[in-house]
């Protein structure tokens, strides 16, 4: 029988349990649709679910409030991942998830903020997230808007130069309310990121670029609670989380697979993979 | 109102009135602060210019997200290089996204042009005019420039303003009124019409008089707006007799094809397109390689004649 994980942080439970769901449900979606990308849907939900049954100021209700916190998945191609914890968290009804890249649906394979509540950047092209993120913290600024903007990206999607620029400036204008989540699972659609374009080390190239930098076991709910609690880290920097991920994390024979970036799973790996993720803590 | 007029100076006095009453104008600039004209705006909103150094790709999506903000970022660039640099970012983030974002490519055609090919913007009007959901206007003068401005701030979704510096006559009477999507008659004619934008329209004008003292009478329509191009106008032309469509642009996929678009599909006519042939430029001043086009008002004319005299 698997040990019973002791939880430091009050809402550490329930966030855990929302990325069970997110898992089991993203990994349906996949099978249901035959297209997506399950191993960063799977490395991303313990942040997933921290963000939006925690950290997040927002009201599923008003998506639209001017003061809310902002998020973007910049790694849109994780769009089931987000999707259900979209649904789960009541933007939009659960039902919709099975239309998940069906003709018309709202459900595109990227997200579209005008098709679906609660998104708020279309993202896809990779590296497009973290520009956009630095306006949003930046217009907060110039309109006096007391929220703040997250942004969570992939690491090969760092390959993108367009994140270099963004790094840059978000540094130049001392956006402190604005953090950068890495999904650090160090895998890319063809091979590791090391073995493809070196990203290491990491911490110290954000670090060079001005930028405050805390290092996460990104599936430890309890880590991600409390770093995310405890931004900005230093005033007038933006702060990186390097989140460090497992692509596939859950399913035994998903994780660390490069194959899986978009591999679809068959009804028997799916039923596989449910039993692996289990229901409830 | 006489001499020639940079149009960058209209747009500058124009966003500045605006943004005095406008508090969600910003200016988003990539070190291009000297060359977009917006010093006395940096002067005037220090704290509404923003200036995120020479990176395009972060310019239009710090834009992007300002526009996520409820501002209304006024994006400007050199246009080759805010274009070209930066096209998925204006595709995905701007367009796409549908983001009250004004895109003010400064510095079109060829009016770099002793510095190369590298420099020109040649090419912006076909790859901004292939975009869904945005539009895109190049206003032919100061008067038009402040007009297309205030339309571009009144009007929700993004825009794509191609700004001359190119000294340009001005081709309007002062109770001109620009309008999206509309084309502006500025002279009327049967034999042939001459559709022009920017830079082209007071050449255009040129020309039609040169062919007046030749018995033909030519039409000029100011195409201000590209897209939407005005279907009604370009049919109303066509139904009258062949078009010459001149621009500052490669014939590739600018205004001429715009026009072409319309014209194969309601009412075929003989056309000549005018512009840089599919090629790049030489070295030379832009009105050097105007005259080395043929984007001149006898280059024009002779087209015109040409069409008319079969």
């Amino acid at each position: 029988m698997e040990p019973v994980h002791k939880y430091a942080h009050p809402a550490a439970k329930a966030v855990a349990g929302h990325a069970r769901a997110i898992r089991r449900t993203s990994l349906a979606m996949v099978h249901a649709a035959r297209l997506g990308h399950p191993g960063g849907d799977l490395s991303a939900a313990d942040i997933l679910a921290a963000l939006y049954f925690h950290t997040l100021r927002i009201d599923p209700a008003r998506p639209g409030d001017p003061a809310r916190d902002r998020f973007i998945l910049s790694k849109g191609h994780a769009s089931a991942a987000l999707y259900a914890t979209l649904a789960l968290r009541g933007f939009f009804p659960m039902t919709e998830l099975s239309t998940f890249m069906e003709p018309l649906s709202n459900l595109n394979g990227h997200p579209d903020r005008n098709k679906v509540p609660g998104v708020e950047a279309n993202t896809g092209p990779l590296g497009h997230g973290l520009p956009i993120a630095v306006g949003l913290a930046l217009g907060a600024r110039i309109t006096s808007g007391a929220w703040r903007t997250f942004v969570l990206t992939g690491d090969g999607e760092l390959q993108e130069g367009s994140n270099w620029e963004a790094l840059m400036s978000a540094r130049q204008f001392r956006l402190d309310t604005l953090t950068l989540i890495v999904d650090r699972n160090r895998l890319q659609q063809g091979d590791t990121t090391e073995n493809t374009v070196t990203l290491d080390p990491l911490a110290d190239r954000f670090r060079a670029f001005g930028w405050s930098v805390v290092e996460v076991d990104g599936h430890d709910v309890d880590s991600l609670l409390d770093t995310f609690a405890a931004l900005p880290r230093d005033a007038g920097r933006p702060t990186v989380v390097i989140a460090h991920t497992i692509k596939g994390r859950g399913v035994s024979f998903i994780e660390n697979r490069v194959e899986w970036h978009h591999r679809v799973p068959t009804g028997d790996e799916l039923a596989l993979a449910l039993e692996e993720l289990g229901r409830d803590a | 109102v006489i001499g020639l007029h940079d149009c960058r100076i209209a747009f500058a006095d124009t966003l500045i009135d605006l943004a005095a009453a406008d508090p969600r104008i910003v200016a988003v600039v990539n070190d291009s602060v000297g060359s977009s004209n917006l010093k006395v705006f940096k002067q005037r909103f220090p704290d509404r210019l923003v200036n995120v150094g020479i990176a395009e790709q972060n310019l239009v999506g710090v834009s992007a997200g300002l526009a996520g903000a409820g501002l209304m970022p006024f994006t400007c660039g050199a246009s080759c290089f805010l274009t070209g640099r930066a096209l998925e970012q204006i595709k995905a983030d701007l367009a796409y996204s549908r983001h009250n974002v004004k895109l003010c490519g400064m510095s079109s055609g060829m009016a770099y042009g002793e510095l190369g090919p590298t420099h020109h913007s040649i090419e912006d009007l076909a790859w901004t005019r292939a975009i869904a959901g945005l539009t895109v206007i190049v206003p032919a003068d100061p008067i038009e420039t402040t007009q297309a401005v205030r339309a571009a701030a009144a009007t929700t979704g993004p825009i794509f303003l191609r700004i001359s510096r190119m000294g340009v006559p001005v081709v309007h009477a002062a109770g001109y009124q620009f309008e999206i999507g509309r084309a502006a008659e500025l002279r009327a004619g049967g034999d042939v019409t001459i559709i022009a934008a920017g830079v082209l329209v007071s050449r255009a004008l040129d020309a039609a008089d040169r062919l007046a003292t030749e018995g033909i009478s030519a039409a000029v329509l100011n195409m201000a707006t590209i897209r939407p191009i005005d279907r009604d106008a370009v049919v109303a032309a066509a139904r009258r007799g062949p078009i010459v469509t001149a621009e500052e642009h490669t014939v590739v996929g600018g205004l001429g094809s715009a026009v072409a678009e319309v014209v194969v599909e309601s009412c075929p006519v003989r056309m000549k397109m005018l512009g840089v042939p599919g090629v790049f430029a030489p070295t030379g001043s832009p009105e050097f390689l105007l005259e080395h086009f043929g984007l001149t008002a006898a280059g024009i004319a002779d087209a015109a004649a040409a069409l008319v005299r079969g």
